[in-house]
């Protein structure tokens, strides 16, 4: 019998109680919800784990909500293509329905969750091999080895986050709801990453997350990435923006993915008014966002490129929500 | 660690004991027999391995065994019934879908799912529910013909 996988045991626990008790019991015990990264990783010996906990069982993660202050809590559990089909998350949170919509293929998305997303391991060529791939390049920093292949005077991982949802979650303004040992805390998503590649979640051990709070959209969004292969495929980078109006005018919420080892939420609190020349507006985020960003050698496409594109792409992108041409 | 495991193969219930670190391709493959669904990659990125659970299309290659407890999964060889041929085998074979077929059996598992859902899909909702299958040899257009004349035959 062909044993891809590694030893482990499944525990299926029923609620998130029984769940945090059963990571906080044993320190290599991992989480495991769709399974289209966690899977990955074990098949090509990027994790270890004695106990999988699969979370697929607990009702109470794959809930939504509207909250108290009339926005929306989405489960941990909830599918992807489930978010993607959601109406009332296509009419008020667009940019979330297209981020869904826009992880991996069809098929990996009727099982993949929200929480499996937002905790997405960070991604690099030399990471994301097979087990005889690696060792033949002596590993490197992020797990087993000592040097890094994309800075290698650094002491750091500068593996790229590549989730999709993050940027689209915090444009919108997304808390996160996280369950541990500890009892639960709110903190805002982007304080939920770090800029460390090989330690990038703010997650404690025998904490999980729970649900993400959207607070009530006051305007328009939209999602857009670039990729290698249309149809299935990593953002190399990828841009959620969501438009606030106000009296002084209309400003931006811009949150990038891809480019660094954390979701970015750029900073532009620049106003588009009736007097604005929005040429010389857009022009000005765009060269906000290439200063934001940091892409690395982590992807076989140039992280000039990709500085470039982003910030392109967000200037289009933002250009759409305010009815001007690309 | 292993544990018993009850399910419904093709239509069949079964009973098998099965480890916990078991992937469904290799038990289906191994256990069952069942060689028809393929692996093609190292994990989750080709759709050659698409079975169907509870009816919807899942890659078995990421999918642990005893996660599929209680659970209906079908796989291509599910498709024939009395030595004849489903529509979808059938159209796959009369429009040349299938070249050296080893993404064939995750194709026809995947259109299985989509014809179910809706009966009759254009051409951009075939590709979309494709996306996630690769082939290297047809270049997708005799697939996605494949899938719509199947369509039509089952309209008919
Ligand atoms: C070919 C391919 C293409 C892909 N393309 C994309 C893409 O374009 N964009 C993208 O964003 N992703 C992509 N993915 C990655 C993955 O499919 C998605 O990110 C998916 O949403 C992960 O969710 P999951 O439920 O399957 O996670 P799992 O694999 O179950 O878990 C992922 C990680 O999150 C942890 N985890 C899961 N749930 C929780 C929780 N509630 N609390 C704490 N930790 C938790 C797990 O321990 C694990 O570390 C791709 C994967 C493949 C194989
Ligand atoms: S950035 Fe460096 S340490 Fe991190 S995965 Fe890539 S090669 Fe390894
Ligand atoms: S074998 Fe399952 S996706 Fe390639
Ligand atoms: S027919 Fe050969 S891979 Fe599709």
């Amino acid at each position: 019998m062909t044993e891809v996988l590694p030893q482990f045991k499944i525990v299926t626990p029923d609620c998130v109680e029984a769940a945090i008790a059963a990571l906080a019991g044993a320190p290599d015990a991992r989480a495991c919800a769709g399974g289209t990264d966690i899977v990955v990783a074990l098949r090509k010996g990027l994790s270890e784990t004695g106990t999988l906990v699969d979370l697929t069982g607990i009702a109470a993660l794959r809930e939504t909500a509207t909250g108290a202050d009339g926005g929306m809590v989405i489960g941990a559990g909830v599918t992807l293509a489930a978010i993607e089909r959601m109406p009332e998350i296509g009419e008020r949170y667009p940019a979330i329905a297209r981020a869904a919509a826009a992880v991996a293929g069809p098929t990996h998305r009727e099982v993949a969750t929200l929480g499996g997303n937002l905790c997405l391991d960070t991604r690099c060529v030399y990471y994301n091999q097979s087990h005889w791939w690696r060792k033949s390049n002596d590993f490197c920093l992020k797990y087993r080895g000592d040097t890094c292949h994309v800075a290698p005077q650094g002491n750091r991982c500068r593996a790229a986050f590549s989730g999709d949802m993050a940027p689209a979650l915090m444009a919108h303004g997304a808390e996160i709801e996280i369950a541990g040992p500890d009892g639960t805390r709110r903190l805002p998503l982007a304080e939920f990453y770090h800029e460390d590649g090989a330690a990038h979640l703010a997650l404690n051990p025998g904490e999980i997350v729970v649900a993400a709070h959207l607070p009530p959209a006051g305007g328009v969004s939209d999602y857009a990435k670039i990729r290698v292969r249309g149809a299935i495929d990593f953002p190399l980078a990828g841009v959620a923006v969501a438009t606030e109006p106000g009296s002084a005018g209309t400003t931006f919420r811009i949150a990038v993915t891809g480019t660094n080892s954390k979701p970015l939420l750029v900073d532009f609190p620049d106003a588009l008014t009736g007097e604005s020349n929005a040429d010389a507006f857009f022009a000005a985020m765009q060269k906000a966002v290439q200063k934001a960003v940091s892409p690395q050698r982590t992807t076989t496409i140039a992280p000039h490129y990709r500085r470039l594109s982003v910030s392109a792409l967000t200037a289009r992108v933002a250009r759409g929500l305010v009815g001007l041409a690309a | 660690m292993k544990r018993v495991v009850s399910l419904t193969v093709n239509g069949r219930e079964v009973e098998d004991i099965i480890p916990d670190n078991l992937l469904l391709i290799d038990y289906l493959r191994e256990r069952r027999g069942l060689t028809g669904t393929k692996q093609g990659c190292d994990g989750g990125e080709c759709g050659a391995c698409t079975v169907l659970v509870n009816g919807r299309p899942r890659l078995s290659c990421v999918t642990l065994a005893a996660s599929c407890a209680g659970a209906e999964v079908e796989t291509v060889e599910a498709q024939a019934h009395g030595g004849r041929l489903s529509a979808l085998q059938r159209a796959f074979h009369e429009n040349l879908g299938a070249q050296c077929g080893f993404c064939t059996p995750g194709m026809i598992m995947t259109a299985e799912a989509l014809l179910r859902d809706e009966p009759d899909p254009d051409e951009d909702r075939i590709r979309e529910a494709l996306g996630g299958n690769l082939c290297r040899c047809t270049g997708y257009v005799k697939i996605i013909r494949s899938v719509r004349a199947a369509a039509e035959e089952l309209k008919a």
